[in-house]
């Protein structure tokens, strides 16, 4: 059954900001499916408002329309580009429900469009939870018990009969939003009630428990012949009651029969077919509960998911370009398994090995979020590990995550932990339980203690006990020898665990010596979806090791061609996201057209970097410093590795750089010599004072009185941050000496191996955003933003304009000198990224990082120039002038000077906050700071700032208002330059509000507008809503609020944000976003906005340029 | 879970490669065939399967043993491999229906096994060379490598072994259908899984479990309305006696329906050859595809000999025209017949199950059907 023939421009939606429970997965196969469709000769448009993807860089697809993903701006994509089909599957929910929308307005009958892969109906029968239960019956199996409420009094007459705990499941939301398990009935009204807000429908499933059941997935595929093939089988290892984006998992199931396997399997073809998806993936899950076997259907995706791009990363099967395949009319056997290049892919994958996830969290970022692991996701990113056994797994998985623990012993442990309360502390599921297991079996505890307190299934358990016990005979032995050594290293134990365990060893390099001098080294096995039936024809490896002698590696010997290997960003995190894995897969794809090998090693299943078509090799390995140098060695066993590229995978790689030089591999770019000069402020203020250049002053300390010191030398206010950090991470603006001394008390890790700097804070400032390329002789500047907040916001959560909108010709050539003097004094050898101040015409340099930045993406698709290929190639040893006659980069001209009519780009950082709840159920802070805290961006782009920036907030927060009421309460020194944009919201026909003081002074300047009470005002006796209820019942369409004072509970601005973010309207934080809310708004209410593809844009810019 | 508590093991190809491990099961020697499976689950089907009688079973699923052993699911009275090749043995197993470990069982039955062989090289070496004699050697049996190698060299080889004798039941036996009485098969017991009774008498089917040495007139006077080929183990080549049987069954039009080495007899009856294949097929990941629908079906498979034919090929027979009917798109394997002119079809491919999916269970609804248009 070929190629449908009636369908010949496909429209592929993507799913947008990076957000929690929605990530880089949907890049991977968005990626994937806009590849295949191309391939298949067929016409691709895109719209995706995500700038830092793959799949909406200018090659992937005919148009590329960077706009929003609501069904306004899709229509117009629609109207713009008449495709015949819109394949909506492989965008996660946001894609989905988009499709759904565009569905109920009549827009895909309109226009004569084609749904394909799911159909409404398939997607409404998977989606509405009601509807599935009762297929689920329909063929036979079980279902949790539940019922349907749209109120309270439903919900609770439902709880009468279930009986609590319950679970609490809003409709439509993706990623488990609003989701929660009540144990008591005041959990139940807070739960219910919310989770009838968050639900577009107002909908919530109340259900029976099934907390402590086993937890399975299916991810399964179907062709329109209906041949269906299960590809991969989850088992969680955390029970039911964690999400399954936060839980430990593992693949393939460990702890079912063949019996049980199959009646799943069985239920969950069933589903899939009486569900009605016609092509492409599902996922499927199930409970299974321990004591009997029933088996209950929990719930099913009728698309890719996160799941998915999981499954196929473990076993190789591309489920996503498999679906686009099946989408246009392919059946599973017509369709060619890539890695065996023989075998079709209508197969069941089996594998020989064992994979492990673990999530990774940031509940560091969002203090008084409630750290506690339920059915709402809150992870933001996770790393994936291959081994030959769940140990081996387990121990490389702990080592990828990136935490302070980077595998048991390698931290100590909890001071005063006993049996018991390490027990009592695993009842409550929370991140790196895993941990707990192991230290309670230590303590004493037994197996099954730890399964009752856990409800982990005893088989993990007992690994883990294993772990242990093989990590108690490295402690204990008198000699270390190669047979107890190989042991170690076959149960997972990283040459860090063995170090902490035997400290006479010299710590890891002493280890890895010792390893080294006994022969004990990984072999490399491939992912070959078959179990080595069939000769692999595609070089997906990973490391292991093995005991038995006869054991063999699996890296074929290469030809002449010099390699370069290029290391990944890990797990994705705040401040470390799809940008840099975004820099990696470029670098891969320009050293392939230059005639290198191109050598991916990365550990982050959600990523195209992970693919096995990106790279000529892959290897899924930890980027830890040991795994990193066994990949390099197996490299140059199998050929001549001409590079190791550190520089664009954010600050993992980076990290590693000096290691890896001084053990002799050949780190190519900017030296590691001249990576920490850049990190080191003495060193790079040196720098800074020979090119002239001035910078904020600053101090560096490792005590209280030493920062107070240097505080009141230079001036309160004072950024304080540790040093080495991405992200901002721990970062603060400190306006007194009592704040700093609690910034110090809370910063635990104080000592001269990490002392904390010190920064003049720069108030008022405009914050400038540069990256550059340096060969070591020319520059070349790929852009320069500003920042719509002033300095002191995160660059990372600030919005920003390229080309800047407010900058002078004077000034964008002090930034072109100083960028230059500093790529020249750092020893620059590709990318550079310098963030800038400007205060009262003076150019303060803030901080350089010789590296790939999070806006190298951005800046790449604002300005038509692929810079992370063109650094790439620098560091592999092409120059600029070479860059520049090659096409490569531009021949004239560069990111500094924009033409005078060049579109507006506008990226917008995406925020968390509504994601997360304190225990007590209250929303956190939404205040940005120096910390970042955004998970992901959008770009909006257009011929002015204002529709550029209405695009953006569009794309991030869904819209902004038209009409309506705005609530303004600002801190004194914001209210001067508040006054022209409220009055002109006021002009364009909006109803304001305002808090007492903000009012009086709107007044005087002739703005019409209400009083409201503040939160923390008495009721004056009228039964008048405060602020906060106002904006609770739905009554405000935007909010403007400045801070006054530190962040806190019991601040004003912290309840009104609070607020805003749980209605989900726009909530501007600063003068200048206020400024560009209107600017915005005007754009919309001018209703003039278009789409325009980047295709065109860019070819627009490349004629004038 | 070190060598040191187990003490040490070897396997032994007879081309000479020696693969090192800890003692495993029962201690001692074994020889047989090796050969690699890779079902994810399904150890303990696997290896009560008889048609895995004198292999040496290589498990290419790392860890095994994680659910222990349980009362229900075995597929015959006793555990059939004669050695057991595993990377990661259970110490606890998991599994609300164990009673004891696999290992306890392994020992129990004496079983001898080898574990922390690294398996993926194991199987990488008999994709590449063919299935091939082993020996698994523990205990006091560990000699030199020549002498265990000579050993292994000393031992029969599968082509040629006539072995559905020594799996057969010895008496026949007769398991009652579920409700109504609808059919009687006489079911030629091969090597014959317990699941397969078990999914005809669900049917309405009253099966007859027939030793292999059954004469056609002892089968006959039972008047079946349907005959049965199970599965089983060695050469195809060496069944004279059951093609013979199938012969007069053909002759007689009762209705038929052979799986795996039943498809085989059922093939050498049309008059199609066999041959040994490389290193077979073994695993529950299989896909088969029916030439007359173009749908796959996701099998379990355990063959190591296969009949010659191309997909959808269509030959004369001594019983009139037939068809290679299914095939398996891996390699074009045939994996199933189909007579046009006589009652009788069978498929290369385990529509039991047990271990493996379920996709192909409806094949005896077909059998059903053509019983009932006989009747």
């Amino acid at each position: 059954m070929p190629k449908r023939t009636d369908i010949q421009h496909v429209l592929v939606i993507g799913s947008g900001p990076i957000v929690i429970g929605q990530a880089a997965e949907f890049d991977y196969s968005g990626t994937q499916a806009c590849r295949v469709l191309r391939s298949e000769g067929l016409r691709v448009s895109l719209v995706n408002s995500n700038p830092a993807t793959i799949m909406t860089d200018p090659e992937f697809a005919d148009a590329t329309y960077i706009e929003p993903v609501t069904p306004d701006f899709v229509e117009k994509v629609i109207a713009a580009e008449r495709p015949d089909a819109i394949l909506a599957t492989l965008g996660g929910q946001t894609a989905l429900n988009c499709a759904v929308a565009l569905h109920e307005r009549g827009v895909l009958e309109k226009y004569g469009v084609e749904l394909i892969g799911a159909d409404i109906d398939a997607i409404q029968r998977g989606e509405d939870r009601q509807k599935f239960k009762d297929i689920v019956r329909t063929i036979g199996a079980e279902v949790p018990r539940s019922r349907v409420c749209h109120d309270m009094d439903e919900v609770r007459s439902t709880v009468e009969e279930l009986g609590l705990p319950v679970v609490i499941r809003p409709s439509f939301t993706m990623g488990g939003l609003g989701s929660g398990m009540a144990h008591t009935p005041e959990d139940l009204e807070r739960l219910a009630s919310t989770g009838l807000t968050e639900s577009p429908v107002t909908e919530v499933l109340i259900e029976e428990s099934v907390l402590g059941w086993k937890e399975y997935e299916l991810e399964l595929m179907r062709d329109k012949h209906d041949n269906v093939v299960v590809v991969c089988s989850i088992e969680n290892v955390d029970a039911m009651g964690v999400h399954t984006g936060d839980s430990v998992t593992v693949a393939p199931t460990m702890t079912l029969t063949d019996r049980e396997f199959q009646v799943m399997r069985d239920v969950g073809i069933a589903v899939l077919r009486e569900v009605g998806v016609d092509t492409g993936g599902c996922n499927i899950q199930f409970a299974f509960n321990p004591a009997d076997g029933r088996m209950v259907v929990i719930e099913m995706n009728p698309r890719v998911s996160r799941s998915s791009a999981l499954a196929s990363k473990a076993t190789g099967f591309p489920i996503a370009k498999i679906a686009a395949k099946l989408a246009i009319g392919y059946t599973l056997d017509e369709i060619r398994n890539d890695i065996t290049g023989e075998t079709p892919a209508a197969f069941e994958p089996t594998l020989d090995y064992v994979v492990v996830k673990v999530p990774r969290f940031a509940f560091e970022k969002f203090p008084g979020a409630d750290p506690t692991l339920t059915t709402t996701m809150k992870s933001v990113g996770e790393a994936m590990s291959f081994g030959r056994s769940f140990p081996e797994a387990l121990g490389k998985a702990m080592r990828s995550i990136e935490t302070k623990a980077t595998g048991f012993w390698t931290l100590p442990d909890p001071e005063g932990a006993t049996v018991e309360s390490t027990l009592d502390s695993l009842r409550t599921p929370h991140e790196g339980r895993l941990y707990e297991v192991e230290l309670a079996l230590r303590l004493g505890a037994t197996v099954e203690q730890v399964h009752e307190a856990s409800g982990i299934d005893p088989w993990f358990i007992d690994q883990i006990a294993l772990i242990g016990e093989v990590g108690a005979e490295v402690r204990d032995a008198p000699v270390l020898d190669g047979d107890l050594l190989r042991r170690a290293k076959r149960t997972g134990l990283s040459d860090r665990q063995i170090a902490a365990l035997r400290p006479e060893l010299a710590g890891e390099d002493g280890v890895r010596a010792l390893r080294h001098r006994l022969g004990v080294r990984p072999v490399f096995k491939t992912v070959d979806t078959c179990a080595a039936e069939f000769a692999a024809k595609t070089p997906y490896h990973y490391s292991a090791y093995e005991t038995d002698p006869a054991a063999v590696s699996e890296v074929a010997a290469q030809g002449d061609k010099p390699k370069v290997l290029i290391l990944g960003s890990g797990p994705n995190r705040i401040g470390q996201g799809i940008e840099f894995d975004y820099s990696c897969v470029h670098a891969a794809i320009a050293l392939r057209e230059a005639g290198f090998e191109a050598v991916m090693v990365n550990c982050n299943p959600e990523t195209v970097s992970t693919d096995y078509d990106t790279s000529d090799r892959l290897y899924f390995e930890p980027l830890s410093f040991e795994d990193v140098l066994e990949v390099v060695h197996a490299e140059q066993q199998s050929g001549t590795v001409a590079g190791v590229i550190v520089q664009l995978g954010g600050q993992t790689p980076l990290g590693l750089a000096q290691r890896l030089a001084d053990a002799g591999v050949p780190v190519v770019g900017t030296p590691p010599e001249a990576i920490d000069l850049a990190e080191d402020r003495g060193a790079f203020g040196e720098v800074l004072t020979e090119a002239g250049l001035p910078a904020p002053k600053y101090g560096t300390a490792t005590s209280f009185e030493g920062a107070k010191r240097i505080a009141d030398e230079i001036g309160y206010p004072v950024l304080v941050r540790p040093s080495y950090v991405l992200g901002g991470r721990g970062m603060e603006i400190v306006y007194d000496e009592e704040s700093l001394a609690g910034y110090i008390r809370r910063a635990t890790e104080v000592t001269p191996e990490h002392p904390v700097l010190v920064d003049r804070f720069l108030d008022d400032a405009i914050e400038i955003d540069v990256d550059a390329l340096f060969d070591g002789e020319d520059l070349y500047l790929g852009g320069v933003m500003e920042h719509i907040e002033e300095a002191g916001i995160h660059s990372g959560d600030s919005s920003c304009a390229l080309p800047p909108i407010t900058l002078g010709a004077q000034d964008l050539d002090a930034v072109r000198r100083s960028t230059e003097a500093i790529a020249r004094g750092v020893g620059v050898r590709g990318l550079l990224n310098v963030q800038y101040a400007l205060k009262d015409d003076v150019l303060y340099v803030l901080e350089a990082n010789p590296r790939a930045s999070r806006t190298v993406p951005f800046v790449s698709k604002a300005t038509a120039v692929p810079l992370a290929k063109a650094a790439a190639l620098v560091m592999t040893g092409s120059t600029i002038k070479d860059l520049r006659a090659s096409g490569v980069l531009p021949a004239e001209g560069d990111g500094g000077r924009m033409p005078a009519d060049s579109p507006v780009a506008v990226k917008e950082a995406v925020l968390p906050f509504h994601r997360f709840r304190t225990p007590e159920g209250h929303g956190v802070d939404s205040l940005l700071g120096p910390e970042m805290k955004s998970t992901g961006e959008v770009m909006g782009v257009d011929t002015s700032f204002g529709k550029a920036f209405a695009k953006s907030q569009s794309g991030a927060y869904g819209s902004l208002p038209t009409s309506g009421r705005v609530f303004v309460s600002v801190a004194n020194r914001d209210k001067r330059s508040l006054v022209f944009p409220v009055k002109r919201l006021a002009d364009l026909g909006f109803e304001i509000l305002a808090t007492s003081g903000t009012a009086e002074v709107l007044r005087r300047n002739g703005v019409a507008c209400s009083v409201v009470r503040k939160h923390s005002e008495p009721d004056p006796g009228t039964g008048e809503p405060n602020i906060v209820d106002v904006i609770l019942a739905g009554e405000v369409n935007m909010v403007i609020n400045t801070p006054y004072g530190n962040s806190g509970p019991r601040v004003d601005g912290y309840e009104i944000r609070t607020a805003a973010v749980s209605r989900d309207i726009p909530c501007v934080t600063t003068v200048q976003g206020a400024a560009a809310a209107v600017h915005g708004i005007e754009a919309l209410i001018r209703g003039d906005i278009g789409v325009r593809s980047l295709q065109d844009l860019q070819a627009a810019l490349k004629a004038t340029s | 879970m070190s060598t040191g508590t187990r003490g040490p093991a070897a396997l032994v190809l007879e081309d000479g490669r020696v693969f090192r491990g800890a003692a495993y099961g029962a201690r001692g020697r074994t020889l047989g065939e090796a050969v690699f499976c890779t079902g994810m689950t399904g150890y303990q089907e696997t290896l009560t399967d008889p048609s895995y009688h004198r292999q040496i079973v290589v498990q290419t699923a790392p860890q095994i043993g994680n659910t222990g052993w349980n009362d229900e699911d075995d597929e015959s009275a006793r555990i059939w491999v004669s050695g057991y090749v595993v990377r990661d043995p259970a110490r606890t197993p998991s599994s609300w229906r164990a009673k004891r470990t696999l290992d306890d069982e392994l020992v129990r039955q004496g079983v001898v096994g080898i574990s922390e062989v690294d398996t993926r090289t194991l199987t990488r070496h008999l994709r590449e060379q063919g299935a091939m004699r082993a020996g698994v050697f523990s205990g006091d049996a560990l000699g030199s490598d020549e002498q265990m190698v000579a050993e292994v060299l000393a031992s029969p080889p599968m082509k040629g072994a006539d072995l559905a004798g020594e799996v057969s039941t010895d008496k026949p036996y007769v398991v009652a259908a579920h409700g109504e009485t609808r059919f009687r098969v006489a079911a030629l017991d091969l090597g014959i899984k317990s699941n397969t009774p078990r999914l005809m008498t669900q049917r309405g089917i009253e099966v007859h479990v027939l030793p292999s040495s059954t004469s056609a007139e002892e089968l006959l006077a039972l008047e079946p309305d349907g005959v049965f080929l199970s599965n089983g183990p060695g050469d195809p080549a060496t069944t004279a006696h059951a093609t013979a049987l199938t012969k007069t069954v053909l002759e007689q039009r009762i209705p038929l329906f052979g799986i795996c080495f039943g498809n085989q007899i059922l093939g050498r009856a049309l008059g199609l050859g066999t041959y040994k294949m490389r290193y077979g097929h073994r695993g529950i990941n299989i896909p088969v595809i029916d030439v007359a629908t173009g749908r796959v079906a996701i099998t379990a498979q355990n063959h190591g000999f296969a009949l010659e034919g191309e997909p959808g090929q269509r030959f004369d027979s001594p019983y009139g025209a037939a068809q290679i009917s299914h095939y398996c798109p891996n390699d074009d394997t045939v994996e199933g017949v189909r007579a046009f002119d006589v009652p009788a079809f069978s498929v290369q491919y385990h529509p039991e199950a047990a271990a493996g999916p379920h996709d192909a269970a409806p094949l005896f609804d077909e059998f059903v059907d053509l019983m009932e248009k006989k009747a």
